[in-house]
């Protein structure tokens, strides 16, 4: 074994100058250096792709699986599946309604010079983010829980209200996913906003400030439009994550069983279709529609901002 | 020159670090291997000059990994000569169904044997079933075995799984709350009679008699099973049959004891969940039908109602009709892929067939064993956690209604069925008050 290092060295030796020049390659070493990416990327994304593309099209039987054309594709055409889509369209938008606007006019507050207990807000805006989606899921359901003694009840009687059955109603139910999810991501976004807000430069707010603009002025017309590129990232990564919503919905209906599918997403009814009742062709196909969807609309988007014209 | 030789070091360096590392994994072989080894030793008592056959279970229930455990041990001290090393992984419900299925689909990584709940039992035989038919250690002794509980894992007159127990179904009272209002358990005959029970609980204690599951299936899949009709969720046949006779009865009544109060929906929706337990341990509620296996659930997350809690036959839909039905459980399997499928066969028949195993499923788990020959043996009577918290009287319970435990038809729809229920049927007629019918109709036409 201690002579094996030896014995390769000898043999580098010999062919070293051939290795040296392939590393010092203006042409293939780029290609070295994005290898790690290109091989990660085709394994763990590429491939399941193509392969889900192709699933989607079979029946998978153990021993006999075989093509079926467009027949799973036939069959997503009902009214839970669009139940899903519907539920998860819904969430994506109201997400993105909350999820932007609100972090980024806290990270203008926590940027600001005459805000106190900065680094305090900061943090404790940001520890959600680090918990894990089960605690907070199972949580936020006995939290919302629909007996006269969960938190959530307690709180509004006390206020003089009655006592709701929080996750059996079809708004109650959508809105504890957003109070969760904001809970959630509020501090992830607030630090990318607040990353894009280092970067703009004061001298830009302080020759605004000469020209006598108050702080709205400024918000509106420097910080917010100066922040784009940011609120175009955080806009894209929310598009994808509100539609792969599922362990929020899993965890608060303990399971993938929310009354009348109020809480089905349509992660919820790729898992519900090709694992609980092990229809792996349904599920590709699910998976594939899903993936049209957040393509289009992230590139409609992605137009709509102008990432794709030349820069003026 | 510099360049030349930096390089040169940097390659060797990254080559001996590649073979350091291939060393490094060898030794960690050996120090696994050797852990593996010590664990085999203190898990065999006697002292055995074969090599042990290392067999691989999953499951997802810790009790089940331990009552094997306890099993190879005993395996191993009858049989010096063809000793096992179990090597036991217990993973989340879904993580343990979805990787089997993988494994499985895949013709790779899959373990020896493995446990399989009832509900997702169907998934596993879709198409060629990859697991090893039990036949040749089931049929010899099926006479003494609740057949009904092997008919549900089976496919084409082959059995694949092997259960815990029969999971005979039965009815929990509080009989504080009965005592209070004056109620007498042993009255309760028929489901009316229970509907007028509740009455006058309900009337004198201002307690609901019992709750509904409104997300899980148990309430109505008991009592729908109960029926003497060969159809329950499923046809004979395996077709969706919630629109049958059978589970528009049931629900109808359902329906009336929600509107009359008697029954109010289970809190968090279904009798597994945290708020439910709050809510019965704290006698919300005086009754609730659920199989037998359900006791564990009282012992473990309703300490409080100690003492309280008598089991009964469940009522029957009329007299004379069976009083209870096999419910639930989860299936040991073999797999295919198994390289000692002669071994685990023989091994699983000791564990749980034999009457050794038998006994055993009622003493380490507080099953009901699946030979119904054992329920009067004399080991079946000492006292452990299920007799302190419930009395002494739990197996005469089962032996009065041994020949009334009905069976229920499983199919490749079941878990759809299942799913429906879950999510439409029963929230729509139980909280919202729908029309039955429109509502089972409606659901059925979608599956």
């Amino acid at each position: 074994m201690s002579n094996t290092p030896n014995v390769t060295r000898v043999k580098q030796t010999s062919g070293s100058s051939s290795i040296s020049s392939l590393l010092y390659s203006q042409k293939i070493a780029p290609y070295v250096f994005v290898l790690p990416f290109i091989i990660s990327f085709s394994v763990f994304f590429a491939y399941p792709v193509v392969s889900a593309f192709i699933m989607s099209f079979q029946e998978i039987v153990p021993g006999s699986s075989k093509f079926i054309g467009f027949d799973n594709y036939k069959e997503l055409w009902n009214p839970t599946f669009f139940k899903a889509i519907k539920n998860s369209t819904v969430y994506t938008a109201l997400t993105l309604l909350l999820l932007i606007p609100i972090p980024l006019v806290l990270a203008a507050f926590l940027n600001s010079k005459v805000m106190i207990f900065k680094n305090f807000f900061r943090s404790t805006l940001f520890i959600p983010a680090l918990t894990s989606v089960v605690v907070a899921g199972t949580i936020f359901r006995l939290a919302f829980g629909e007996l006269d003694g969960s938190l959530m009840n307690t709180f509004i009687t006390a206020l003089g209200f009655e006592k709701q059955r929080w996750l059996g109603d079809r708004w109650l139910g959508l809105m504890t996913l957003l109070i969760l999810a904001c809970w959630r991501w509020m501090g992830i976004n607030m630090l990318y906003f607040m990353a894009g807000l280092q970067n703009i430069s004061k001298e830009v707010y302080e020759s605004a400030e000469i020209d006598g603009a108050n702080t709205w002025k400024k918000f509106t017309n420097i910080t917010v439009p100066l922040l784009k590129p940011i609120t175009i990232y955080v806009f894209t990564i929310s598009i994808y994550g509100g539609y792969a919503m599922f362990t929020e919905s899993y965890m608060l209906y303990s399971g993938n069983r929310s009354p009348k599918d109020i809480g089905l997403t349509m992660v919820g009814y790729l898992y519900r279709s090709g694992w609980e009742q092990n229809n792996l062709g349904l599920g590709a196909a699910v998976g594939i529609v899903l993936l049209a969807i957040t393509f289009i609309i992230t590139f409609v988007q992605l137009n709509l901002f102008g990432l794709f014209k030349k820069e003026e | 020159m510099r360049k030349k030789s930096l390089s040169l070091l940097s390659v060797s360096l990254v080559m001996t670090l590649a073979l350091s590392a291939c060393g490094g994994n060898n030794a960690n072989n050996t120090a696994n291997n050797a852990g593996k080894a010590t664990n085999e030793g203190s898990g065999n008592t006697a002292p055995s000059t074969a090599k042990a056959t290392k067999v691989e279970f999953w499951t997802f229930q810790q009790l089940h990994a331990e009552f094997y455990t306890e099993m190879v041990k005993r395996w191993n001290t009858a049989n010096p000569d063809k000793t096992i090393e179990l090597v036991a992984n217990v993973s989340p419900y879904d993580d343990v169904h979805n990787k089997l299925l993988v494994a499985l689909q895949s013709g790779s990584g899959a373990p020896d044997f493995a446990d399989i709940e009832i509900s997702k039992f169907p998934n596993y035989i879709k198409g060629e079933p990859q697991l090893v038919p039990l036949n040749d250690i089931v049929e010899p002794d099926l006479d003494n075995l609740v057949k009904a509980r092997f008919d549900i894992y089976a496919k084409d007159g082959n059995y694949y799984g092997i259960d815990y127990h029969v999971g005979a179904s039965v009815i929990y009272y509080n009989k504080e709350i009965l005592d209070k209002a004056g109620v007498n358990a042993d009255d309760i005959k028929t489901w009316d009679d229970f509907a007028k029970a509740g009455k006058v609980v309900l009337d004198k204690t201002g307690i609901p008699m019992t709750t509904l599951e409104t997300s899980e299936q148990w309430s109505m899949w008991l009592q729908t099973a109960q029926l003497p009709s060969k159809d329950d969720l499923l046809k004979a046949d395996g077709t969706p049959n919630l629109d049958g006779p059978e589970v528009t009865q049931v629900m109808k009544w359902q329906q009336e004891q929600m509107k009359s109060g008697v029954a109010v929906g289970a809190p968090g929706g279904f009798h597994h969940a945290e708020e439910y337990f709050g809510f019965m341990g704290k006698g919300g509620a005086a009754s609730v039908w659920m199989p037998l296996w359900y006791m564990g659930r009282f012992t473990d997350s309703m300490p409080d109602l100690k003492g309280k809690m008598i089991i009964r036959p469940m009522p029957a839909w009329s007299t004379g009709e069976p009083r209870s039905a096999g419910m639930g459980g989860t299936a040991t399997v073999i797999t295919k892929q198994t390289k000692s499928e002669d071994l685990v066969k023989q091994f699983l028949s000791f564990a749980k067939l034999s009457k050794e195993g038998s006994i055993a499923t009622w003493t380490i788990l507080g099953f009901d064993p699946l030979r119904s020959d054992v329920w009067d043996d004399e080991a079946m009577k000492a006292p452990n956690k299920f007799t302190e918290y419930f009395g002494n009287n739990i197996f005469d319970v089962l032996t009065e209604v041994k020949d009334e435990i009905e069976g229920i038809n499983i199919g490749e729809k079941t878990p759809q069925v299942i799913d429906a229920i879950k999510t439409q049927s029963n929230v729509r007629i139980l909280l919202d008050n729908e029309d039955t019918e429109k509502v089972l109709k409606d659901v059925n036409s979608g599956l």
